[in-house]
């Protein structure tokens, strides 16, 4: 022990004063800090200019057509064709304003529109409490969205009853025949997701072999094919005198498509949930169903959340393959009114996919940016 | 022995119906029990009486399956031979009868295992609202009691994440206590903890110890098993190597195994 003895002598150090904190010194300036990671060296000052260079190559005509160069008023062809207008012509407006309704309402009949109206308002009405996390009643709340106005919003667009008229789901279309399937979609197959990917842990090997082959069959099929199944297939199968309405079956071909991915996204998350959960709560004495829906589920979605979202995203954007079983949804609308020689200009075709996709951005980013400040209200395990 | 001593400045748990004793006079009644994992056995032949009101302390080396004997008083673990009998009841495989008796024994982990999605609060209230059914106003009172007892009610708003270890593990003796439990266990309750922490949580243990809690703990701090065990137990190679009165247990002990535990860790 006293062999190392050491080469300098060290005194003993007792502190007598405690340091006191003292602000933190002025760094760069924020000006002067983006000038430095912009233009500090050779490489960066040519990123810098290769960045704004296509930047300009990309946002300029965008911003041109879309404003600039647009026609906003008109009533025919002839007010979007560059010889009447004397100057390249975008976007044309007039031809959407034009073709709204049936962007939106696909074939509903005209006089019967008001009650899609009603449908979009309930929803709205229902939703956005229901996003505000300061709102009350959220069980209320989310009965009445989740269970109640699917109902509601059904038997009021079929009508039938009490005097309304009767209208077929074929002549549904637009972009209420896409919020229809994504809404439905996504309600129905979250909770079936969260089922499957439940029986795909479980200890009980039936629940656990039919999950798996649930999963990996609805995975293994292109969703177009399960739509024409649902569409052209499915009725052949059934006893004669069986009708199920073809939009029916095709929101339940889209669901459970769904919920084969979802629920290997929510696996994901019951995967970083650590045994001691589990175990805590079996130690309080709470039962499967409980410790799932209490303890394991909560936290395994919200450790998903960036999955989820991106499904539910990719989910709102494929209900337009519905196109191919000859439902109209706002793209199909959008397509077949470029047949319309009353409309045919130049700049139609681009007007009108511009629309839509403004329309798809529109919803695909407030779900986005919804979902990642959901993300960080729940994050509550930060250390 | 059975009620509190008023020597203490806590509010007497008498408020809130004070501790549940079992009803018969042996608590766990562990006989032949045998267990393997896979074709490695890691219990055997097992015997051990805990009687109402006891404090075991069970030590031994790592590895030696003190807390798999633990967990086997719950049902956490299962086990290929033998008999545990909690207050009468023997346990078997229905899982009805596991729920009710986890019910009435807490568990306190090495590892807290807190629900980090919940608040201190809802953490205390969750099993006493969905397992008791208890209204969830009353749930909130009694959650505040014990909170209160382990001396964190101020905490009950935040999240685990924003206490200290020991705060934790004492959210997690709270959340035990609102399940009125008969039999408390408590798995290696201070290993995971800095060192200024381990009191802090210890005199929260010897304060249910005095109230007469029935406890089972698996630890290695000598000094709360000398103070409070009412036997000691020492395991080693998934068996019972000798169980003694703590004073005779330290100073004179009788298997050399515990010698040289004993040695090992009373430097």
């Amino acid at each position: 022990m006293m062999s190392a003895a050491p080469q300098t002598e060290h005194k003993p150090f007792v502190r007598r004063m405690m340091e006191m904190p003292r602000p933190r010194p002025m760094g760069v300036s924020p000006v002067a800090l983006v000038l430095r990671r912009m233009f500090g060296t050779p490489l960066n000052v040519f990123l810098t200019l290769f960045g704004l260079i296509v930047l300009a190559l990309m946002i300029w005509p965008t911003f041109k057509f879309l404003f600039i160069d647009a026609v906003w008023d008109g009533s025919s062809r002839i007010d979007c064709l560059p010889e009447t207008v004397k100057r390249p012509v975008g976007a044309c407006w007039p031809f959407i304003q034009a073709r709204i309704g049936q962007f939106i309402y696909g074939f509903y009949p005209q006089s019967e529109r008001w009650r899609v109206d009603i449908v979009f308002a309930g929803g709205a009405l229902l939703l956005l409490p229901l996003l505000i996390p300061r709102f009350p009643f959220k069980i209320l709340n989310a009965f009445l969205f989740f269970i109640a106005y699917p109902a509601a919003a059904f038997a009021l667009l079929v009508g039938g009853w009490f005097g309304l008229e009767y209208v077929e789901t074929r002549a549904w279309g637009g972009l209420l025949i896409t919020l229809v399937i994504s809404y439905a979609g996504i309600i129905a197959s979250l909770p079936l997701g969260m089922l499957l990917a439940l029986g795909r842990r479980s200890e009980m090997p039936i629940v656990r072999t039919l999950s798996v082959a649930f999963i990996e069959f609805w995975r293994g099929v292109p969703l177009i094919t399960v739509l024409f199944f649902a569409t052209y297939m499915l009725p052949l199968f059934l006893p004669p005198g069986w009708n199920v309405d073809a939009l029916l079956r095709v929101l339940i071909g889209v669901t459970l498509f769904s919920a084969a991915y979802l629920a290997e996204v929510i696996r994901g998350g019951l995967q970083a949930i650590p045994r001691g959960q589990y175990e805590g709560a079996s130690a309080l004495g709470l039962g499967y169903w409980k410790t799932m829906g209490l303890i394991v589920l909560p936290q395994a979605l919200k450790h998903v959340i960036p999955g989820l979202v991106n499904s539910f995203i990719a989910l709102f954007k494929d209900t337009s393959l519905v196109l191919t079983v000859s439902i109209f949804d706002l793209l199909g609308q959008v397509r077949s009114s470029f047949a319309d020689p009353n409309w045919a200009t130049p700049s139609t075709l681009f007007t009108g996919f511009a629309f839509a996709g403004i329309i798809y951005f529109a919803v695909s980013f407030s779900m986005s940016r919804y979902a990642l400040a959901m993300e960080r209200r729940l994050n509550t395990d930060i250390r | 022995m059975a009620r509190s001593k008023t020597e203490r400045t806590m509010p007497s748990v008498a408020t809130v119906g004070g501790i549940r004793t079992t009803r018969n006079a042996v608590a766990v009644e562990i006989a032949r029990l045998n267990k393997w994992y896979g074709q490695f056995h890691v219990l055997r032949e097992i015997n051990l009486t805990i009687e109402r009101g006891e404090r075991i302390v069970i030590c031994g080396p790592s590895g030696g399956g003190k807390s798999t004997l633990l967990r086997c008083i719950n049902r956490l673990e299962d086990w290929q031979e033998g008999q545990v009998v909690v207050d009468g009841v023997a346990i078997t495989n229905d899982l009805k009868t596991i729920d009710e008796i986890r019910r009435d024994i807490g568990m306190v982990f090495q590892h807290f295992n807190l629900f980090p999605h919940l608040t201190v609060l809802q953490n205390c209230t969750l099993a006493p609202v969905w397992v008791r059914h208890m209204p969830k106003k009353d749930a909130e009172e009694v959650a505040m009691h014990y909170l209160t007892r382990v001396r964190i009610p101020e905490q009950a708003q935040k999240y685990p994440a924003q206490l200290s270890g020991g705060q934790q593990q004492r959210v997690a003796i709270a959340r035990a206590l609102c399940m009125n439990p008969k039999i408390m266990l408590f798995d290696e309750p201070t290993s995971a903890l800095d060192p200024e922490m381990v009191k802090e949580v210890l005199d929260t243990m010897v304060d249910l110890a005095k109230d007469g809690m029935t406890m089972a703990v698996v630890s290695h701090e000598m000094g709360f098993a000398r103070q409070m065990a009412s036997r000691m137990v020492l395991m080693d190679a998934g068996q019972i190597v000798e169980i003694n009165e703590p004073a005779d247990f330290f100073e004179h002990p009788q298997h050399d195994r515990t010698k040289l535990f004993l040695s090992q860790i009373l430097h």
